[in-house]
């Protein structure tokens, strides 16, 4: 059986914006908490023939059907087997809905805006598009992610064909 | 309440003269054509009947006649439905017993202050 | 009390639209008739008053739903039509062109009105050259205009005629609208009352002599006694000066929204349905609220009902969407006529099968693959008429549009007596694209689907009409889309067959499951041909190519499913498993999976938005458990099948054919 928490972001009004954190491979990763639909466990999905590797397959999230992405092979970290504290966060943008699978989710923590500053160059171009800012939080480093660009259609697109 | 018959081949027009006149307060019953008009009319006491010209079927002005040959029908009113160029259906109108006309295009307001003035 | 005309606008839209394609249809068979007959002819009257009839309804409501231009044009169109109904201007070809010249003006006028864009630019133009055509001038019409009078008030004497009654009119009527404008003042005449004994009360015997005490104008007085002026005597003297105007209506426009027109026995027919179902349910419900085993047949018996009934709407519900075919085949008689006048050719349309049902999403995008394949067939197939005649052949050439429904499936058959497919030219063209090996054998029908090529057109010239990088190739994978498939058979001087099969509806498919390693797909049941268990013997591999199986004689390129899809199967040996036979236009392919799992009825779920367009893959649904299957697109995994070798698997095939005949021997 899996858990199905759902979360209903509501911005407090003012300067700062609201983040879901998980962990995934030992750094911590933020999204805004207004694109997060729900979070769930891990269950089977049903593999995409010949779509890249990280597209895990899909899912049916209450009759509509979803693409699952495992983060870690987005960002090229290494795979881990799934257990029991593996989480799928499944994000909605502009009526888009994927589900991220990630190694833990962490906690909601508010942000003002200039905690936020602009990634410097790091970790090669790859994983770059899909950086929005850095922070810091207790002195750890939370990356924020561009949700959007991540799920996007034409990346997916490219990068199946990329894999075909 | 007054019953109303409106017969038009158009069923935007039969829809629209409909709600119009219903929402006035008044009972309407529609017709498609002049011989369907014809046999509702037989059934049940119209108070006024509002008909256009060119239907299939049986048109306007047979339509008038054959009411005005009715014993109920004989000073019930009935207006044609016309446009401004056939002044010649209207004069044909007339003398087949037609009441008056009402000129096309109209706006409901102008149908409804029609109906009340020839209604009461 | 304001009312809002928009409500009604949908439906107004339809009408004229229909309309419109009747008074196209109506024409389009006048042309024809005066072309045979050479010059005018007696036409029937009840043709011409239909179609006039068509005009002024359009007129008439957009007059009213305030489309004022739409109106204004219309009622130039029907001016002339009156003329001509009436006997008062001859029709001949030259009245009719221009007539179907301002059909399609006054469509794209609906259009415009409707969708909320600009008039067609022809319009002005056109309405001049319909007035023209009317031989007698016919006077402008003109709104009310105030026509000022001098005095402060009006004497007016009425004096209704014996008979005023049986027109319905009633003189006090007149008076209570009278009394609305003003003061007045009334005096009756009684000077015609008969005695008692010869009094007849359906006559009118009385007059009136009347002062209104305001300043009216004339207008107005006319619009009161305008139904009765000559029902009466009538005399108005005005005694002092004013004006009024008269106001114009409010103009509305709204775009209008999709719709159906459903016919009422269909929605009876689901009312019924639904009725059943809740019965059924409630049912179900109480025989749950205190269940015992004993009652377990009776559970059983109410949900196989639900079944039934489930089923039951399904079908009325898919069933509304359906519409017949006939609504893309109207315009083919139109298009025959315009492109073969194009090309010079000369072309009779014959359709058949216009009740066909189809759903209406499938209706929508197959008109512009039908389109291109008539167009083709007016284009390539038929021959100018000097060449038929040199071949012994009417010079009319007849291109026929047929429609019918098979073992669940529409079947739309386009098929030409023309010169057929130069199967010379096609595969010269083939080499030369380098799609065909050069010393590649091909079977007649082999070389007829090459035609369905990327990059094909063996037309000399790109004309106006082909167009350029429209192919049939496009055809093809536009209905592949909607799950059908297209093929083509051929007959050297005899014509062409275009044979397009498509699924009733999008929505529901019947479908086979399939296990396939760890993973369950889904394959529509209209694709597959028939399944059988494998005989290691009948498959073999030749030049280490793709594996091919023979079936009762036929060689067929084989797709291990779990290799295709990157699974770890279950059977590897070939007799561990099934093949299911498949067939894809014009073409069969084997697939091997692991399993049959059984038939079953799934929803389609497009993948679409979120994931890119996968090979071999449709669509997707959601299993009784939840989870998500995939669905087979059986086009694709025949061409992937027959690619897999590019099309040297003739070779393949030819190889495999020897290859057997030395091994059976």
């Amino acid at each position: 059986m899996h858990d199905t928490v759902s979360v209903t972001g509501t911005p407090r009004s003012g300067d700062s914006e609201q983040y879901l954190t998980f962990r995934l491979d030992g750094l911590d990763y933020g999204i805004p908490i207004m694109q997060v639909q729900e979070i769930r466990g891990w269950t089977k999905v049903t593999p995409l023939p010949n779509s890249p590797r990280y597209i895990k397959g899909v899912l049916n999230l209450r009759g509509t059907i979803v693409p699952i992405i495992d983060l870690r092979l987005r960002f090229n970290l290494d795979e881990v087997p799934y257990d029991a504290l593996t989480v799928i966060v499944v994000v909605n943008v502009g009526g888009r809905l994927a589900g991220l699978v990630v190694d833990a989710v962490s906690d909601v923590i508010a942000l003002a805006p200039e905690d936020r500053r602009t990634p410097p160059e790091f970790e090669g171009q790859a994983n770059r598009q899909f950086v929005q800012g850095l922070t810091q939080v207790d002195d750890k480093l939370l990356v924020l992610i561009d949700v959007d660009k991540l799920i996007n259609q034409e990346t997916l697109a490219e990068a199946a064909e990329a894999a075909a | 309440m007054p019953t109303i018959m409106t017969v038009d081949d158009t069923a935007s027009m039969r829809q629209m003269i409909s709600f119009t006149l219903g929402s006035a307060g008044y009972e309407v019953i529609e017709a498609a054509d002049g011989a369907e008009a014809l046999k509702l009319a037989q059934g049940r006491k119209v108070d006024l009947v509002i008909a256009d010209v060119n239907m299939p079927n049986m048109d306007g002005i047979t339509l008038v006649k054959s009411l005005r040959a009715m014993e109920q029908y004989k000073f019930t009113p009935i207006l044609m439905l016309t446009t401004e160029s056939q002044a010649g259906k209207r004069d044909e109108g007339k003398s087949a017993g037609a009441t008056g006309w009402i000129v096309k295009p109209f706006n409901p307001e102008q149908l409804v202050n029609v109906v009340r003035k020839v209604l009461g | 009390m304001a009312i809002d005309l928009r409500r009604f606008h949908s439906t107004y839209f339809e009408e004229s639209l229909e309309g419109v394609a009747v008074m196209e249809a109506e024409l389009l068979d006048i042309e024809r008739m005066l072309q045979r007959s050479g010059g005018a002819q007696e036409l029937d009257a009840e043709r011409l008053n239909r179609i006039f009839r068509a005009a002024h309804s359009i007129k008439g409501g957009s007059g009213t739903f305030g489309f004022a231009d739409v109106a204004h044009f219309a009622h130039a169109l029907e001016s002339l039509l009156d003329e001509i109904r009436s006997g008062r201007r001859a029709l001949d070809l030259e009245v009719v062109g221009l007539l179907m010249r301002a059909v399609d003006c006054l469509r794209a006028f609906l259009l415009a009105a409707r969708d909320g864009a600009a008039p067609p630019a022809e319009a002005e133009a056109l309405r001049g050259a319909l007035e023209r055509a009317q031989t007698a001038g016919r006077p402008a019409s003109s709104a009310l205009e105030p026509v000022a009078s001098t005095g402060s008030g009006w004497e007016i004497e009425f004096h209704p005629h014996e008979r005023f009654f049986h027109t319905g009119n009633d003189p006090l009527r007149l008076l209570r609208t009278l009394a609305e404008l003003g003061q007045l003042v009334v005096r009756a005449d009684t000077s015609r009352l008969p005695a008692w004994e010869q009094f007849d009360p359906e006559l009118c015997y009385l007059g009136w002599s009347l002062t209104l005490q305001k300043p009216v104008a004339r207008s107005a007085l006319d619009e009161v006694f305008a139904w009765v002026v000559g029902d009466c005597e009538l005399q108005l003297r005005p005694i002092a000066a004013a004006t009024a105007p008269s106001d114009p209506g409010p103009k509305t426009e709204e775009k209008g929204a999709t719709s159906i027109r459903v016919a009422t026995a269909k929605v009876d027919a689901l009312v019924d349905i639904v009725g059943e179902l809740v019965i059924t349910q409630t049912m179900l419900s109480q025989l749950v609220e205190d269940f015992t085993p004993e009652r377990l047949a009776r559970l059983r018996a109410g949900v196989a009902q639900l079944e039934r009934h489930t089923r039951d709407l399904q079908d009325a519900v898919l069933g509304i969407r359906m519409l017949p075919i006939g609504f893309v085949f109207s315009r083919f008689p139109r298009l025959a006529r315009d492109v073969s006048a194009m090309l010079g050719k000369q072309v009779e349309l014959a359709i058949s099968g216009e009740r066909t049902e189809l759903d209406k999403a499938i209706i929508e995008r197959i008109t512009d693959p039908l389109t291109h394949l008539v167009r083709n067939a007016i284009d390539h197939g038929i021959e100018t008429p000097e060449e038929r005649r040199r071949a012994g052949k009417p010079a009319y050439g007849s291109i026929r549009l047929d429609a019918y429904h098979k073992a669940g499936n529409v079947v739309i058959e386009v098929s030409d007596d023309g010169r057929g497919l130069d199967r010379q030219r096609i595969l010269a063209k083939a080499r030369a694209l380098g799609l065909v090996a050069p010393e590649a054998e091909l079977e007649p029908a082999q070389i007829d689907e090459l035609i369905f090529m990327p990059g094909f057109s063996t037309a000399e010239s790109i004309n106006d009409l082909s167009g350029r990088g429209v192919g049939l190739d496009v055809v093809r994978s536009n209905i592949r889309a909607l799950g059908g498939g297209v093929e083509v058979s051929s007959v050297p001087g005899r014509g062409t067959r275009f044979i397009i099969r498509l699924p009733l509806t999008l929505a529901i498919v019947d479908g086979m499951s399939l296990q396939v390693g760890s993973e369950i797909y889904i394959l529509p049941l209209a694709w597959i041909a028939e399944t059988l268990r494998v005989q290691p013997e009948r498959v073999s591999q030749p030049a280490g190519g793709p594996e091919i199986i023979s079936v009762r004689g036929e060689y067929l390129p084989l797709l291990r499913l779990d290799r295709l899809f990157n699974l770890p199967a279950r059977a590897r040996e070939l007799d561990q498993g099934i093949v299911v036979i498949i067939e894809a236009d014009g073409r069969r392919a084997g697939l091997f999976v692991d399993e049959l799992l059984g038939q079953q009825q799934v929803v389609l779920k497009s993948l679409e938005p979120h994931c890119a367009r996968l090979e071999g893959i449709s669509a997707a649904t959601i299993l009784g458990d939840g989870t998500v299957a995939l669905i087979l697109d059986a086009g694709s995994l025949v061409r992937q099948a027959y690619s897999a070798a590019s099309l040297a698997a003739p070779v393949a095939l030819g190889a495999a054919q020897a290859a057997f005949s030395t091994a059976l021997h």
